[in-house]
């Protein structure tokens, strides 16, 4: 950014510069102010503005800081997203007063296709609120009297909350003592509500109070909210804790089921995929059995001499209590043996998903009996012996 | 008082005169507080009210300062109501700081007792200030780093409109406001501090940059504590819950009742200057000491 002192108008000439225009904002002092020289000349007596505009070669501080936009900005640019979402209405032959986000993401990837791979990068419409983060207006009247009373701690959102939540832990310790001297006490467990939720994470509150917070200040709000679902008795605060919880998305039901099917004898079967490093298995699992494994047509104490690898083909069954009550005939093909057994044993397990509880999908999965183990052969790299190893390392 | 005159004539002024920021302010010229004529500034911001309202806002901020207890703060309190308080006992002797000796009435199975008939005078003298600045309309900050009574704290400066800071503070929130709390923010102008001291039990780092950046401070100084640089210092008890209590409740009653003066004042004169207005001469009778 180092730009040399720019002047203009050296030549005598009867040219006047106007219309230069010098942005003077108080904290971004890139530009000087010009300075005006009055010239005369020999022959007119003309009054020659010669502007000289000098860039400085500082880091321009103001830049790296957050951009700040005025609510007069904002706003004029929700009146602008509003008036072009009916123009867009209008462009694409659609009803401009039910016009929603879908239809305009749509009409947006329709007039302005774009091949970039970054989904950040491509054009968007959308509402301001959406684009422009969220930001403090000025803090404070117009005789400097802060509107919040916990101005001068400088996070006055988080103090604020804080000083609410402890008031709300007083008053039902509070109640709590008034119940125990008129002895209507009575310990009731209610931490069902609770199941199936998240505390919300240290970036979702920060949106939500718009300020910073550090790691410390998070956990202990945690800790007294969690204070505050701990003190038993009739009046919890789990309204107020409600809002701190976030759902979590129970993850079996991402789960795909293979359908049970029915053989020529009406015997009950269910078919699945597995694979583990190259090794590539399916496995048929009969719901009526004794537990005899067959492997590529071989029974699999002959297929899988060593111990480790028919223990892996057990551990489902294992696992479910159910050895024993399963036959299993399976294709494997690639890989080692270790590979194979690893392959068979999660096809078995996925087979075994039709044949069980929704539970005790839950407990495989969790149990990682249904994930494919995604690690697979590091390459070689040129200038080391192998993936890791390095050469022997000789000092002279 | 007398020490503090300057400062205090100032509090409340606002935009201030001769700061850089102020210039900057170019939007608001209009709302800047005729008044011209404060003996601590020398650049007065330009008034563009007339005349007549000037003299009643001289008068108005001119009048308690002709009586030594205008807002008779004398009777919300008694060395008996002290006493009930415990705001007599301090800290064991171990622990007593030197410059508290004055203040110490005696010692008493090793706890030192502080005296209540010269805690009874600088309370009145700090209650006093509180109000006087409270009905300048200044901006009073309670300060306090202990965790029992942090809640009660806020609570209070909740209640009578003002402010409150009981948390982690900051290195240059007083030294270097504008780049902490926003350019063009407006400082406190009274420190109210119901804990000298700090989690530590070092002196709370809000007493020395109070007194760097000129702005009065009123504290309730343990035996443990260190007076120097507090300017109304009150001798008592910091540690008891009644006498904390008792402490946030006198300050908060000063405030609301300096606040309501205020505003039955200004509607007093208001209602004069409308009648000034309509061709009779004011008369504007002293306002009463209650």
């Amino acid at each position: 950014m180092a730009v040399s002192c720019v002047s203009c108008g050296g030549v005598p000439s009867c040219r006047l510069f106007l219309g230069v225009r010098v942005s003077l904002a108080p904290r971004q002092a890139l530009w000087k102010a010009s300075t005006i020289e009055l010239q005369t000349v020999s022959r007119c007596q003309i009054l020659r503005l010669r502007h000289t505009t000098v860039v400085t070669t500082k880091k321009n501080v103001a830049a790296l800081r957050r951009e700040t936009y005025t609510v007069d900005f904002i706003k004029k640019q929700i009146e602008e997203f509003n008036i072009g979402k009916r123009h867009l209405a209008n462009m694409m032959g659609e009803d401009p007063e039910t016009l929603t986000q879908v239809d305009i993401d749509r009409a947006i990837a329709y007039l302005f296709p774009s091949g970039l791979f970054e989904k950040r990068a491509r054009p968007i419409m959308k509402h301001p609120e959406q684009i422009f983060p969220k930001q403090k207006s000025i803090q404070w009247g117009e005789d400097g009297r802060p509107f919040h009373f916990l101005f001068y701690t400088g996070k006055q959102s988080y103090y604020s909350l804080m000083h609410d939540t402890y008031g709300k832990l007083l008053n039902v310790e509070k109640h709590k003592n008034q119940l125990q001297a008129k002895d209507l006490f009575s310990e009731k467990a209610k931490t069902k509500d609770l199941i199936g939720s998240r505390w919300l994470i240290k970036e979702e509150l920060e949106e939500m109070l718009v300020e910073k917070l550090s790691d410390q200040d998070y956990t202990q709000f945690i800790q007294l909210l969690e204070r505050l679902l701990a003190v038993p008795g009739g009046a919890t605060g789990e309204e107020f804790v409600q809002r701190f919880r976030r759902s979590v998305t129970v993850q079996s039901n991402k789960q795909l089921i293979e359908p049970v099917q029915h053989d020529k004898q009406g015997r009950a079967f269910s078919t699945s995929h597995g694979k583990r490093k190259s090794a590539k298995a399916e496995a048929v699992v009969y719901e009526c059995g004794s537990g005899g494994v067959q492997v590529n047509g071989m029974d699999y104490l002959l297929y899988f001499p060593v111990t480790q690898d028919r223990e892996q083909l057990m551990f489902p069954f294992h696992f479910l209590d159910r050895l024993g009550k399963h036959d299993v005939t399976c294709t494997v093909s690639g890989g080692g043996r270790s590979a194979q057994a690893g392959a068979i044993r999660l096809a078995m397990a996925r087979a075994l998903c039709s044949f069980v509880t929704e539970e005790e999908v839950e407990w495989m999965r969790q149990a990682g009996l249904l994930t494919t183990d995604p690690r697979v052969r590091e390459r070689k790299k040129p200038g080391q012996e192998g993936a890791r190893r390095k050469f022997t390392w000789k000092k002279r | 008082m007398a020490a503090a005159l300057p400062r205090l004539l100032s509090a409340g002024v606002w935009p201030r005169p001769l700061r850089l920021h102020a210039l900057l302010r170019s939007a608001t010229p209009g709302t800047a507080r005729p008044s011209g004529r404060t003996l601590g500034s020398a650049v007065a911001p330009a008034v563009s009210e007339p005349e007549g309202s000037n003299d009643l806002q001289d008068r108005i901020l001119s009048e308690p300062l002709k009586h030594s207890d205008f807002f008779n703060v004398k009777e919300l309190f008694s060395v008996r109501s002290l006493f009930d308080a415990r705001v007599h006992l301090g800290h064991k002797a171990g622990c007593r700081h030197r410059f508290m000796e004055p203040y110490i009435f005696g010692s008493r199975l090793g706890q030192d007792i502080i005296d209540l008939e010269q805690t009874a005078a600088h309370l009145q003298l700090a209650l006093n200030f509180t109000a006087h600045v409270a009905y300048r309309q200044g901006i009073i900050l309670f300060v306090s780093r202990h965790r029992q009574f942090c809640h009660l704290v806020e609570n209070t400066a909740r209640d009578c409109g003002e402010y409150a800071h009981t948390r982690y503070f900051k290195g240059g929130l007083l030294t270097n406001a504008p780049l902490l709390l926003g350019a063009g923010v407006r400082l406190p102008d009274l420190l109210v501090f119901l804990h000298t001291l700090n989690n530590v039990f070092e002196p709370h780092v809000a007493v020395r940059d109070a007194a760097k950046m000129n702005i009065p401070t009123v504290g309730v100084v343990d035996t443990n504590c260190n007076p120097c640089l507090v300017t109304y210092p009150v001798p008592g008890n910091d540690d008891s819950p009644p006498a904390v209590q008792l402490f946030c409740r006198l300050f908060q009653t000063t405030v609301n009742r300096a606040k309501e003066k205020r505003r039955q004042v200004e509607a007093l004169y208001r209602l004069q200057r409308q009648e000034a207005a309509g061709g009779q001469a004011p008369a504007l009778p002293p306002s009463p000491g209650t």
